[in-house]
């Protein structure tokens, strides 16, 4: 089935610089309809008053970290499906583990490149 | 040391201080203990072990010394004026290269409108560049967060010397500054553990070693 591009995508990150960074590289991919989050639970909030198609979220947050945003969402019976790639700098084997554990769809480590954040989108939704 | 050892009254003192506070007392407290110890020998009627008293001697010269060194690093300075002064000059970096950053992304949109203009070969070349301007400036990101950590850094050394001085009965100066420490504790341990910030670019796991950790977590 074709990636619908008009999806919601929410993109979570302390650093607005970084939250630019993505919504113009998914400008480029064609993914125009961008939400965008400051911490975790900002995050959550949207995530009850839209449907999204895709969350990337980085990790090292306050109040509330990617790790726990993704916990939140796995537990949801509402937002579950919802495909989540981590985007961090956090690189230990453990960091990657707890994230694979508590259900996240993909994970980029920073600093990364457009290309790979095209690869892992079209691993999590498809082909575009 | 073997109770009855000293006379009655020292063996008293002794067993009221560890009845106060266990195994492990004060510095201020094992200073007067030391004190008191030489005191009791020098007062016996019977010569004192001249070696014993001459180590005793040299320790209490040695505590009184060390609690004068400690009282002249003027630790307060460190809480009110050096840390505090680092951090904020940390601080100021973030938001400048944050500020860079922003006008560095302002002109590369801005070229990507006009390379929308132009179209063809050339709108693909230029956003072709201006892609490569977003990956780059996503350098901001990581030394902010590199800046933290040595901000955490330095706030725990801050915290470290509060203590010391504490213990060698010291009078802290200045407000303590809470830390990002304090926040850690309250943390759950699993989480925190797992919040390290950017590794050392030689340390560092690259995309591929990623990849194929989590492939292998499957």
């Amino acid at each position: 089935m074709a990636v619908d591009k008009n999806m919601k995508v929410l993109i979570v990150d302390d650093y607005k610089t970084m939250l630019r960074i993505l919504r113009n590289l998914l400008r480029q991919l064609g993914f125009m309809d961008v939400e965008e989050a400051t911490d975790g639970s900002m995050a959550l909030q949207k995530l009850q008053q839209h449907d999204f198609g895709l969350i990337i979220s980085d990790w090292n947050m306050e109040p509330m970290t990617g790790l726990q945003l993704l916990r939140e969402v796995r537990a949801d019976p509402k937002l579950k499906h919802i495909p989540f790639i981590m985007v961090t700098a956090e690189s230990k084997s453990e960091n990657v583990i707890a994230a694979k554990e508590a259900g996240v769809s993909n994970y980029i480590v920073k600093p990364f490149n457009a290309e790979t954040l095209k690869s892992k989108m079209v691993s999590v939704l498809g082909d575009f | 040391m073997a109770s009855g050892a000293h006379g009655p009254d020292l063996d008293k003192r002794l067993e009221e201080i560890r009845q106060l506070h266990g195994e492990t007392i004060p510095f201020d407290k094992f200073a007067n203990l030391v004190t008191r110890f030489l005191d009791h020998l020098t007062s016996e009627p019977k010569e004192p072990d001249s070696a014993l008293l001459s180590e005793l001697s040299a320790l209490a010269t040695f505590i009184d010394q060390s609690r004068h060194d400690i009282a002249a690093i003027q630790t307060g300075e460190v809480g009110e004026t050096l840390i505090p002064g680092a951090t904020d000059e940390l601080d100021a970096i973030v938001m400048a290269t944050a500020e860079a950053t922003d006008r560095i992304m302002d002109s590369a949109e801005a070229i990507e409108g006009v390379a929308r203009d132009v179209g063809g070969e050339a709108e693909e070349k230029i956003l072709g560049i201006t892609t490569g301007i977003y990956e780059a400036c996503s350098f901001q990101d990581i030394t902010g967060q590199r800046i933290t950590k040595v901000i955490d850094a330095l706030k725990s050394i801050e915290a470290k010397v509060d203590a010391l001085v504490d213990k060698f009965g010291g009078q802290s100066t200045g407000e303590r500054r809470k830390g990002e420490a304090a926040a850690v504790e309250n943390a759950k341990l699993s989480d925190a553990e797992l919040l390290n910030g950017p590794q050392l670019p030689e340390k560092a796991s690259k995309q591929d070693e990623i990849d194929a950790l989590f492939a292998s977590l499957d």
